[in-house]
């Protein structure tokens, strides 16, 4: 069956029922042309737009990518793609690849050799650490290298250089997802499981907008939603998403108030009797606190502060209090915004009081953005220490020393790992002199671009980006690595629900771009970094290698990963960690029984308070939970830091889009994708619109003190009060090159606030106050916005968005009943 | 009975805590958790102060409810200084003083909670002894933020 996957995103409904096993349904993309027959070879990986690691084969033909096919046999897509996973591969041969490096010389970039590139990138790092120490080199990474990779910078960061300051831009996205499950389990790693929604009788999305983010775990969804005995769905989100649209209950709270509606909700749950109090007395502590705290928080009262209505409130609790099979996924809702760890803390609060975990069905999930940040806060390339293990239990540093084959004082653990908001900071003041940016695009993704780009493009700080494009971040930079990219080279990585996955090699990169591993390795080597016995500090030279060094360092601790192989992850499914002797074939469910990592001296943090952020000390966390429970944590409500005024009377929030990811780099590079959302819009609800006398498609300018915007007007279903921009669209296919052209910008990041939470260190993204003017009335034509997502338009007016033949895939659906595995 | 002096004795030094913090926070503009985390936690004092005050009229003592506040023109100006600086090392040094400074003030407000739960409790004071169980543990938590940003900054502070 052909199907437009523009027009139609999430694909044909293959329904069943509760337990029953999700149908197989094979999804595939071929380039024009190119029949499946007429494929030379199917190269097994998985997707990388997205976090939720769908298997899919690549198919290459005369040595080069020609598509892609969903893997049936994957436990996490059973077959099915997403449409950036169809058409992104596109972007890999794009004629704007970067080739050979690039040097800054006499103030422009131009083409060099890699001995001269990596002479000046590890001549400048050698000076510096002569000159300053460690303190003045940087790296700031990113989710979407291999785990080889980051196993390999980690080492080379802190083992080798020894500086404290390694982060990756999932600080941006799931920062707060670690730090919660930190808070609540003493250690990250996700309870849940994509399973746990074949058999979950309700499903809680809080700030998720999974529709649009992760399409085939939607699609798992839906397929639930079409079959018997379907699901009940909460919606927490101000926008009118495919998942509001979907819910039993969709609760659009204001922005910022996330807390005080987590704590209504609790509230309601504890009141009601709807708590799971064996559990919770056998396996939790900190309950009596909680009740204390959020006995304050009548939902009457998060009615006028979160601008609710009471009874949606009341209907919420009464659906989450009451089911008996509960998952929950929380992101950037939650974790881009205001109290970000303390409202999501509340929600694994949530499943712990009623005992809503390591059992089918019950799974939570603190979700991820990027295909494998998981593997960034694993294998510490997001500063945190590799294996999970706690930078403030000198028995864990001492181990990983063992393994390093280091004196413990080389590794730094004096004071928490520096966060990506505190590297640009320490380099505005000038401390750090050396930023080496892989794979992200901070000019575009971080908040209050003005500033960012201040500090990146400072004479004082030397600049390293290793990238496939000239990003609007390698513009500025003093040295341009071409890098590799997925089909390129081989390696690992993991998703949300802890599926591991093998991505091999399928093509040659382009020209002389390098596999980010040969890069890392390059580097140590010119750095001469040695262990203690004066060998090389990085003891390998291929994926494979660098994935039996990660296995020694896994063993024993909670994303054991021994048990697994190249080998073994070839030719079936992904499988989940811990994967050990005990786990020969993965683990489903962690937290079985009670039964969690948090331990003092196993646990990989003991905690922060959430409203300072000041750790918790070793001697506190054992008073606390001496015996490794799971731990519940109260927190108040506090007012956001800014908020709306007779200048500034909207709430900025900004998100994604279905057919983007991050700064577009790849996405608008593929053309089916481009076309689907190929120019920065602005939401508006349709009385805020109508009280200003503006219509589909007017030119609006909107800004904050930071910065203004131009895009034109899309009248959504988001609650009124509250204005929307994607933060996708920067400037690298725009003129200018990596900033505005003019007094106004289109990246929503001009208007965003420094401002992050002080638990996970996340930036805030969705609690600005704005203002929005008319600079033009339409002339009938309305905004590019997609019209099947969340900017859906409330007028019939706006032409459907469609693929045409260029975006049809092929759907081939298994009609065996009960599915086939 | 001196219960009167105590809580007098706290209202002034909860008074000047949040005033404190208020101070750093706007001398600290360009570090922007410690310019909004400060305000955040200035706040407990400043409802300290508040819970001081009515609960002082119990015990013939007459206190401002109303926290003492910074004239608005110092904290702006105080505010741009900070923006003038950013891009200079040296106020990572008064950083680090501002943030010894509220830890000690806030451990000598700690101690006038410990001393007043503890007279409240001789004297069999139900309400205040409930006052101090209340606000005592925030003063701790800002204790303990002002000794976890200096341990978190002072690495590079001093070695850079």
């Amino acid at each position: 069956m052909q199907i437009d996957r523009i027009a139609e995103p999430w694909g044909t409904r293959t329904p069943y029922g509760p337990g029953e096993d999700w149908p197989t349904r094979v999804d595939t993309h071929l380039t024009d042309g190119v029949a499946a027959e007429d494929v030379d070879r199917w190269v097994q990986s998985a997707t990388i737009l997205h976090s939720n690691g769908d298997g899919l084969d690549i198919a290459v033909k005369d040595g080069e990518i020609v598509g892609v096919r969903g893997r049936a046999e994957d436990r996490v897509n059973h077959g099915r793609l997403g449409p950036k996973d169809l058409f992104g591969w596109q972007a890999n041969k794009s004629p704007d690849r970067l080739t050979k490096p690039l040097i800054r010389r006499n103030g422009e970039l131009v083409e060099t050799d890699w001995d001269t590139a990596m002479d000046a990138v590890a001549g400048r790092a050698k000076e510096l650490l002569a000159e300053q120490g460690p303190s003045a080199i940087s790296f700031y990474t990113t989710g979407q290298l291999f785990l080889e990779e980051y196993y390999t910078l980690g080492l080379i960061a802190h083992g080798g250089i020894g500086t404290n300051h390694v982060d990756g831009n999932t600080r941006l996205c799931t920062a707060t997802a670690a730090a919660a499950l930190k808070e609540s389990f003493g250690c990250d790693g996700q309870p849940g499981s994509y399973t746990d929604i074949d058999h979950a009788d309700v499903i809680a999305l809080f700030g998720h907008n999974m529709a649009e983010t992760q399409t085939v775990l939607w699609t798992r969804v839906l397929d639930r939603l079409a079959g018997p005995n379907p699901p009940q769905v909460i919606c927490v989100d101000p926008r009118e998403t495919p998942v509001a649209r979907a819910a039993t209950v969709h609760l659009a709270p204001r922005p910022g108030t996330n807390v005080m509606l987590m704590n209504a909700l609790l509230h309601e749950v504890i009141a009601n009797g709807w708590v799971d109090e064996e559990y919770v007395q056998a396996h939790a502590v900190g309950f009596a606190e909680l009740q204390q705290r959020v006995a304050d928080y009548p939902p009457e009262l998060a009615a006028q502060i979160c601008d609710v209505p009471v009874e949606q409130i009341r209907e919420a609790a009464r659906i989450v209090g009451t089911a008996e099979r509960l998952m929950s996924s929380v992101l950037q809702g939650f974790y881009q915004s205001h109290q970000a760890t303390a409202a999501a803390v509340q929600v694994n609060n949530l499943h712990i009081i009623r005992g809503m975990l390591g059992k089918p069905g019950c799974g939570l999930l603190q979700m991820n953005g990027q295909p494998t940040a998981q593997n960034t806060r694993e294998c510490g390339a997001d500063g945190d220490l590799p294996a999970f293990r706690n930078w403030s239990n000198e028995q864990h540093v001492k181990d990983l020393a063992k393994v390093w084959n280091l004196d413990p004082m080389q590794i730094p653990h004096w004071s928490p790992p520096t966060h990506a908001m505190e590297m640009f900071r320490y380099a505005e003041e000038g401390s750090i002199r050396f930023m080496w940016v892989q794979a992200t695009n901070p000019a575009v993704s971080l908040p209050e671009l003005g500033r960012i780009r201040e500090v990146l493009a400072q004479e004082r700080l030397f600049l390293v980006v290793q990238d496939i494009f000239l990003s609007e971040t390698a513009q500025l930079a003093d040295v341009v690595l071409p890098a590799a990219t997925w089909g390129e080279k081989t390696g690992t990585f993991t998703n949300v629900d802890r599926t591991v996955h093998i991505s091999d090699k399928a093509v040659e990169p382009p020209g002389e771009a390098r596999p980010d591993l040969d890069i890392f390795i390059d580097f140590s080597r010119r750095m001469d970094l040695q262990d203690k016995d004066g060998q090389p500090l990085v003891k390998w030279s291929t994926p494979e290698e660098a994935f039996e060094g990660w296995k020694e360092c896994t063993r024993g601790r909670p994303c054991d990963y021994t048990g697994l192989s190249y080998e073994k992850l070839r030719g079936g499914s992904g499988i989940q960690w811990p994967c050990n002797e005990e786990n020969p074939d993965g683990t489903e469910h962690i937290y079985v029984d009670g039964q969690f990592w948090s331990a003092p001296d196993y646990c990989e943090s003991y905690g922060r308070d959430l409203v300072t952020g000041a750790p918790v000390s070793p001697v506190e966390y054992k008073a606390l939970n001496p015996t490794g429970k799971a731990v519940l944590k109260a927190v108040e409500y506090l007012p956001p830091h800014e908020v709306v005024s007779q200048d500034f009377p909207f709430q900025l929030i900004t998100g994604r889009t279905l057919y983007h990811f991050h700064t577009r780099t790849k996405t608008a590079r593929a053309p089916q994708l481009q076309k689907a959302a190929p120019e920065v819009w602005v939401e508006l609800s349709a009385s805020d619109a109508a009280d200003r006398g503006f219509t589909e498609g007017d030119l609006l300018e909107i800004s904050t003190p930071r910065g203004r915007v131009e895009a034109r007007l899309r009248i959504s279903g988001i609650r009124p009060g509250v204005a929307f921009l994607p933060f996708h669209y920067g400037y690298w296919d725009e003129p200018s090159g990596h900033e505005p052209d003019g007094k106004r910008g289109r990246a929503a990041n001009e208007l965003t606030l420094t401002d992050w939470d002080p638990a996970s260190k996340q930036p805030i993204f969705k609690t600005a106050a704005a203002r929005v003017e008319r600079l033009e009335k339409s002339t009938g034509q309305p905004s590019a916005a997609p019209t099947t997502t969340a900017s859906r338009p409330v007028s019939g007016d706006v032409p459907p968005t469609v693929g045409g033949p260029a975006a049809s895939a092929t759907e081939e659906l298994t009609t065996v009943s009960g599915g086939t595995r | 009975m001196k219960l009167g002096l105590a809580i007098e004795e706290l209202h002034r030094s909860e008074n000047h805590l949040a005033r404190a913090l208020l101070a750093a926070s706007d001398r600290h503009k360009t570090d922007h958790e410690v310019f909004y985390v400060a305000r955040d936690i200035a706040r407990w004092s400043q409802d300290h102060v508040q819970a001081l005050a009515a609960i002082g009229a119990d015990y013939g003592v007459e206190l401002d409810a109303e926290p003492e506040d910074d004239p608005g023109m110092l904290a702006g100006l105080r505010q741009k200084a900070a923006e003038a600086v950013g891009r200079r090392p040296e106020p990572g040094m008064l950083m680090l003083a501002d943030l010894r400074h509220i830890h000690r003030e806030a451990a000598g407000v700690s101690l006038d909670w410990e001393l007043l739960a503890q007279a409240a409790q001789g004297a069999k004071q139900k309400k205040l002894l409930e006052l101090a169980q209340r606000c005592h543990p925030e003063t701790l938590r800002q204790m303990r933020w002002a000794n976890g940003k200096l341990k978190a900054s002072s690495t590079q502070v001093l070695v850079s």
